[in-house]
Parts: structure tokens; sequence; C-alpha cells
């Protein structure tokens, strides 16, 4: 089945992206090329890139699909390329025109408020994560609206 | 022959347990509608999370990682995932009787959910840590097992570790199972949620790592084990709330049903008065005349 699926690939030129979060499947695609923001930086996919296994960082993905970008702000995670397929593995993920601005502003106030305490290594680390999140969202809403 | 007001006081405690179990079921059906939901939009990310585990492991054959290795199994311990509280059918008990059938002297328990820890104490099995997880189970609380866990298998404190939980397949059926969680390579890829078969052997790509196996593994297999646990709660919960909901639903037909037999009886036994009195009146007024 895989196999088929591969060969097909090859062929139409489009990668599936998928991303799935704990909560729900946020998207399933064909799209020309991807952008992620990888640990070491900012990666660009096109179909029938070698494969690769990568953390992603919390940031913003953007996709290519039909000749046009569209944004995506995630958390950090896991991607698995094969050259027909990106999977993406995160803790968030959220189309750019569902970003609710005000909302990610607000976590990112609170979550640094938090960090100002004193709190253990655990807490630390999921303190910072969700500021990164909201960064990301922020990041990428004000980018729309340029 | 009991009296019309023995029975007329039976029929009322039955009504009362039937009201009682009637709530019951409201209360368990809207929490299993949530349970369900948690545990069917979790499924995606577990699937394609052994999926990509699968392949990578596959193609990376060279790499160890302590939580990959095998060792020859002279200790194991059980991660048994069971309710807190009662009244769910035959839940606890089909789980206990999976429970009971590893080895007491080499097996050491750990035990999510308060019924568990209460049969792993009363028979005298060995405990080594009781959980507990809330009715929507936080990803924090299965960290904290999954941790616990690792660190037994790290330790070499035991040499495999499992799980025992009950598997939601629907609201009327749900299965206790025990699947291999520690070493990673005893996994088989959870195809379908928490199910499947192996994805180890799939993958023939050889796969580059970015910034190094090391690094990207490393942080993978932790996370993909806090996951599996997290994912085997939602699980449970769907499942404890759907058994419940059907014991309850179950006990409170039953309960109209004594009840609709108890008013007939009553019905019978007041008629069976009225004509025995009936027959009293005429035939004193006959001898009367």
């Amino acid at each position: 089945m895989q196999r088929l699926e591969f060969e097909i690939k090859i062929m139409a030129n489009t990668l599936r992206l998928e991303i799935v979060t704990p909560d729900a499947k946020t998207y399933s695609e064909d799209v020309e090329m991807v952008t992620l923001p990888g640990v070491e930086g900012e990666m660009g996919i096109y179909p029938q890139h070698v494969p690769l296994m990568t953390q992603i960082v919390a940031g913003e993905i953007s996709v290519r699909k039909g000749g046009q970008d569209y944004f995506l702000a995630v958390g950090e995670g896991f991607a698995e390329i094969t050259g027909v397929r990106v999977a993406i593995m995160t803790d968030m993920a959220i189309r750019a025109e569902s970003i609710d601005e005000a909302k990610a502003e607000e976590a990112r106030r609170r979550a640094e408020a938090r960090l100002a305490e004193k709190l253990d290594d655990e807490q630390v680390a999921a303190v910072s994560a969700s500021l990164a999140q909201s960064l990301a969202q922020l990041k990428v809403k004000r980018r729309q609206h340029r | 022959m009991p009296s019309t007001r023995d029975i007329r006081r039976r029929i009322k405690s039955v009504k009362n347990t039937a009201q009682i179990t009637k709530a019951m079921q409201m209360v368990a059906a809207s929490k299993m509608r949530k349970a369900q939901q948690a545990a069917l939009s979790g499924r995606p990310y577990a699937t394609l999370m052994n999926e990509v585990l699968g392949e990578v492991a596959a193609g990376a054959t060279d790499f160890n990682h302590p939580l990959m290795e095998k060792r020859e199994v002279k200790k194991r311990a059980v991660i048994v995932v069971s309710t807190d509280k009662g009244l769910c059918g035959g839940l606890n008990s089909n789980l206990m009787r999976e429970a009971v059938k590893f080895d007491k002297n080499t097996t050491i328990f750990v035990t999510a959910g308060r019924k568990a820890s209460q049969f792993i104490a009363r028979t005298k099995r060995q405990l080594a840590a009781e959980f507990t997880y809330k009715d929507a189970p936080m990803f924090s609380e299965a960290r904290a097992i999954s941790k616990f866990a690792q660190e037994m298998f790290r330790k070499g404190e035991v040499d495999q570790v499992d799980i025992l939980f009950t598997n939601f397949i629907s609201t009327l059926n749900q299965k206790p199972e025990v699947i291999p969680f520690l070493p990673v390579a005893e996994i088989k890829g959870v195809g379908d949620g928490v199910h499947g078969e192996t994805a180890l052997t799939k993958g023939t790509l050889e796969f580059q790592f970015e910034p190094d196996i090391e690094g990207v593994l490393g942080a993978l297999l932790p996370h993909y084990l806090n996951f599996r646990v997290y994912q085997i709660l939602l699980e449970a919960k769907a499942s404890e709330h759907s058994s419940r909901m059907v014991a309850m639903k179950n006990a409170t037909d039953n309960a109209k049903q004594i009840i609709k037999d108890l008013t007939l009886e009553y019905n019978k036994l007041r008629q069976a008065n009225i004509t025995k009195e009936l027959l009293e009146i005429t035939s004193a007024a006959m001898a009367m005349s």
C-alpha cells in the first residue's frame, strides 16, 4: 500500500503534509513545499527530499499549495520526512487565520509572569514551552497583518 | 404470604434504587461521551508516532539506546491501570483476573487507580508504587508513571515492563489487555490507537538525523513512552465510563422489571383481599336473611 502511494507521489510531485497534535489531526493535505522551524534553523522541504528525522522548535510553518503560501503556528515536536510525506507531531498547531491574537498575547504575559516565580525544572520546561507556543502564534499572526 | 403493606414498602425501596442508578447512568453517559471523544482524538497522534518510530528504528539498526536494551527477563514490572471507583460492571474483576496470571515472586506491580492498589495489597503482591489519575487524565500524570517505569528499567531493577489496562473497543465492548512497554524493541507498533501490528520491520528507508541520531531519538523515545501511557489512560477512562454507563443502565432496567412484577403481585393481592371481603359480607348477609 505504502509502496504504491510512493510511486504515485513521485509522479504527482507533491508532498503529503500531515500535522497531528494529541488533540486532533490538524492538517492533512498535498502540498508543493513546506518550511519547518528546525532546531538548527529553518528548513525548506521539497518533494523527494532525503529521508530525514528531526526535532522542530516552536515557530511557524509555511506551506506552499497551489502557488500560494499558508502559515501555521506550531509548538515543539518532531518531524519525519520521507520524500513523499512530511509527518509533524507537535503539541500545538494552529492555522494563521484561527489564531486569536489577544488570547496569545495574554498567554504570553501569563507565561512570562510564571517564569519569574520559583519553579522546579519540570515546571520551567512546561512554562517555557507554552511561552514559546504563544510567541509562535503572535509571530505568525503579526506576519499576516503586514 | 406477604401483606399488601410489605409489598408496597418493597416497591418504594426498589423505586429509590432505580432513581439512583438512573442518575448514575446519566452522569456516566455524559462523562462517557467526553472520555470517548478524548480517547478517539488521541489515536491519530499515537498512530503516527508508532509509524514514525517504527520506520526510524528500522532505518537505524546500529543505534542502541538504554531504553531499547533487551535483557533476559528475571524480574518484570506490570503497570495496572484500573478505576478509582466500583459500580462499573465486570471491568475491574476482568482486569484483576489478568493480573493474577503474572508470577507473584518475579513481578512488581505499579498501579494507577485505587481499585488496583487495593487488590494488589489484598492479595499480598509486591507493590512498587501507586499513582492516581483524574477523570480527565492529564499528560503530567501519564509522564509521572512513565518516568517511574523508565527509571526502574534503566537502573536494572526490572528487565521488562508491561502495561495491563482495559482497551476501549466500543461502548458495549471493552477488553483487558497486556501490552509490552519496555524495552522499546519489544514494542509492537500501535496501528489503531494502542494497537496493531509491528511497524518496526516495515521501514526500509535509511534516515538521516538532524542534529544527530542521539539527540533526536533521545528526545523522541521518552516522549513516545510518555504519550503511550497518556493514550492508555485515556482509553482506560473511556472504558470505565462506558462500562459504568452500561452497568447502570442494566441496573435501572432490572429495577423497572422488579417494580413491574411487584406491582402486578400487589394488585393481585389487593383484588384477592377485596374479593375475600365481598364474599364475607355477602355470606354474612345471606346468613342473616
